[in-house]
């Protein structure tokens, strides 16, 4: 370490503060540009309103006054993808509304994350019928799977708290890489999606 | 004012004494095929040629007065050769304050006529059973799907569709 320099713990990175002699230098940070940017995104998540089925009642009391998001920083749920970072897709995924996931992928503007909320988003649920899309991952690529029908918020928060160590994981602005699974063509098997 | 609706219906009762039956028996004989009965309710099937009259009798007869369409659905009886489906009118009396079942058997492929112009909530009511069933509406304004996507194949709710579809994950 050079010296004048004191090593800070910022989410496991190693960070300096250098400490000059004058008061003009005393507020340099040193750091790497990652560090700085994942922690600027995973602090200010703001999520997609997407409330799909009966996951969106937890998931709006988790933004609600008792388990009260906004403390970390997942602030505002927006009503436009243009706005939003975070898709959190919280219930059943139809054929029907999946070209309209997709869509709303799309429109949001990179970096964006999905997270796939409770069983319907993360593999149909129990709805193993000709209408129910087996998991919003054929769709869009999922960062964080939360199981439970419904989770409960405090495991919508763990959730997001896993995609935030996640993101922390981030190298050189480069999101992971995204996959899909290959499978899915459209309602009736035909379609170019 | 012939039906007297002063009390319920009780289970066990003759279902011929059915104030609705009653009306249908007498002003359109030909098109009651049966009259069942099960646990207090009394139900009319009445024969696809026909089932637009007998509608418009149970609506408009002034003692029964059943203007509104409540549900309407189907199901499908694979088994039974030549009646494969059944329609099912869930009618209810707003004044009267009673409710009355008409069953209409249809053939596999046979269309129906709509009660679009009896009672206009029908118009989604028979869309939903075109998608689910398959079944043509003669006369709707608007047949296509209502439920599922448009680019849908098959109809979900015959016994024969696969439970999971026939789309490949």
């Amino acid at each position: 370490m050079e010296k004048g320099c004191v090593e800070l713990a910022m989410r496991n990175k190693p960070t300096r503060v250098y400490k000059g002699p004058g008061p003009k230098e005393a507020n340099v940070l040193l750091t790497s540009a990652s560090t700085v940017m994942n922690w600027a995104q995973r602090s200010s998540l703001w999520p997609l309103t997407f409330g799909l089925a009966c996951c969106a009642i937890e998931m709006i009391s988790a933004a609600a006054a008792r388990y009260d998001m906004a403390r970390f920083g997942w602030e505002v749920f927006r009503a436009s993808p243009r706005q939003a970072d975070l898709m959190i897709v919280a219930g059943t995924v139809t054929n029907k509304m999946a070209p309209v996931v997709k869509k709303l992928y799309d429109q949001m503007a990179e970096p964006k994350w999905v997270i796939a909320m409770g069983s319907c988003a993360t593999c149909g649920g129990i709805f193993q019928t000709y209408s129910v899309v087996p998991g919003v991952n054929h769709v869009v690529p999922v960062d964080v799977y939360i199981p439970g029908c419904p989770p409960r918020p405090e495991a919508l928060i763990h959730g997001i708290m896993t995609l935030q160590m996640k993101i922390d994981g981030q190298v050189n602005f480069a999101a992971r890489p995204r996959k899909i699974e290959p499978g899915y063509r459209g309602p009736s098997g035909e379609g170019t999606f | 004012m012939t039906a007297n609706w002063k009390r319920q219906f009780f289970p066990g009762e003759d279902p011929e004494k059915h104030p609705a039956v009653e009306t249908l028996r007498r002003d359109l004989p030909s098109a009651v095929l049966e009259i069942k009965h099960f646990g207090g309710e009394v139900w009319a099937v009445v024969s696809p040629s026909e089932a637009i009259e007998a509608l418009t009798l149970l609506r408009d007869d002034p003692a029964l007065n059943f203007d509104f369409l409540s549900d309407l659905t189907a199901v499908h009886w694979p088994k039974r050769k030549g009646t494969e489906f059944e329609l099912v009118y869930q009618l209810y009396s707003i004044s009267h304050r009673q409710r009355f079942r008409v069953k209409v058997p249809l053939a596999d492929g046979q269309n129906a006529a709509t009660v679009y112009g009896l009672w206009q909530v029908a118009d989604w009511l028979e869309r939903e059973v075109y998608d689910m069933f398959g079944i043509h509406f003669e006369g709707h304004p608007d047949q296509r799907r209502i439920l599922n996507p448009d680019g849908f194949e098959g109809h979900p709710l015959r016994k024969e569709f696969p439970l999971q579809g026939r789309v490949r994950w």
